[in-house]
């Protein structure tokens, strides 16, 4: 690399004060100690860990963490380990329904690191009274909100209305991004009438099966509380393991 | 890295030269993750943490080394590794910790 462009490392600390998904690889040990690769989400790579072939295979190894958004530890040659370390944005929770179990979710959300955003078009519902403690409250047709919003991979979209008006225009936005979490409130028989829906609407099937209905771990509550609790319990272990990561 | 950012700059802006700690390996139970993060400055002085308190002031001192020779280094560090660490984890663990200079600008 040209000597006037950015350091890996400047790269890297600019990503992390920007709050952008990105990768640093670092040689931990081999003849190339030291040496960094800095890969974003999108765009091009900037450095090198010393050789073609290593940075080919680091590179591989580094896209994969990003979709993980975890850091790990690889020993792509024999005498050579690298440390891929990744930056993870503060996730982002989008709430598309303001009722009663979005109360308690708002909380548990905010005090698992995640910033808050309820949508519900119905303003009897979304009072400021209630969701006081959200990062941001939106009394919008929650599909248009939806539309205008960033939703990318630090993303989770839930939709709780129990009105189908409401939740099928939204969940349509949601599955045309790469949210890494989509969850539906509503009963097997619910969401049977909801991908038929979906599917006249134009959705392919397999992007209907990202959605997580019925929505959250069987803890055998019944209580909002719970109910929030067992939505936020699958969010994390999709944040924790990756899409495909809940039980 | 977040956490660590603002005290590497103040310090960069202070002339003062940085050295930075990652976890890169956890074995067992560790109190900080993969990828967690601390600042040395030249001075001594230190941001984030790698393990909630059990081997920092040993950090320290390999990142002076680190600073006075150039040269990063992979440092483990374990209650069950007592021949080259007298420090151990509280919780029973083993960590690896990398120790590189950094300067965020331009790189090596």
């Amino acid at each position: 690399m040209s000597r006037n462009k950015r350091s890996p490392a400047q790269a890297f600390v600019d990503a992390v004060a920007a709050d952008r998904l990105a990768a640093l690889a670092t040689v931990i040990r081999g003849p190339t100690l030291g040496r960094k690769l800095f890969v974003p989400l999108q765009g091009e790579p900037l450095g090198t860990l010393g050789h073609p072939t290593l940075d080919r295979a680091v590179l591989a190894a580094a896209r994969e963490a990003l979709t993980a958004q975890q850091p790990r530890r690889l020993a792509p040659q024999e005498d050579t380990e690298v440390f891929i370390d990744v930056h993870v944005p503060r996730p982002t929770l989008v709430i598309v329904g303001a009722v009663h179990i979005a109360i308690p979710l708002v909380t548990f959300a905010k005090t698992l690191g995640f910033r808050t955003v309820v949508v519900d078009a119905r303003s009897a519902f979304a009072t400021p009274e209630r969701f006081a403690h959200a990062d941001e409250l939106i009394i919008r047709w929650p599909a248009d909100v939806l539309a205008e919003m960033t939703l990318d991979e630090t993303t989770y979209v839930v939709t709780l209305t129990h009105d189908e008006k409401l939740d099928n225009p939204a969940l349509v936005e949601a599955l045309r991004r790469p949210v890494r979490y989509i969850g539906a409130l509503g009963s097997r028989r619910t969401h049977a009438r909801r991908v038929e829906a979906l599917r006249a609407a134009g959705i392919p099937p397999e992007q209907i099966a990202r959605i997580h209905a019925p929505i959250g771990l069987d803890l055998g509550g019944r209580s909002p509380e719970e109910i929030a609790l067992a939505i936020m319990a699958e969010i994390v272990a999709v944040r924790n393991r990756g899409p495909g990561g809940s039980p | 890295m977040r956490e660590v950012i603002h005290p590497i700059q103040r310090w960069q802006a202070q002339g003062k030269q940085v050295a930075l700690a990652t976890v890169v390996k956890v074995y067992g139970s560790a109190p900080r993750p993969l990828g967690a993060k601390m600042a040395i400055s030249e001075a001594g002085e230190m941001a984030g943490s790698v393990s909630g308190g059990c081997v920092e002031a040993a950090v320290i001192q390999e990142a002076l080394e680190v600073l006075r020779t150039g040269q990063p280094r992979l440092v483990p560090f374990g209650i069950s590794d007592q021949d080259a660490w007298e420090v151990g984890l509280a919780c029973g663990g083993t960590i690896e910790v990398f120790v590189e200079p950094w300067n965020g600008g331009e790189g090596p």
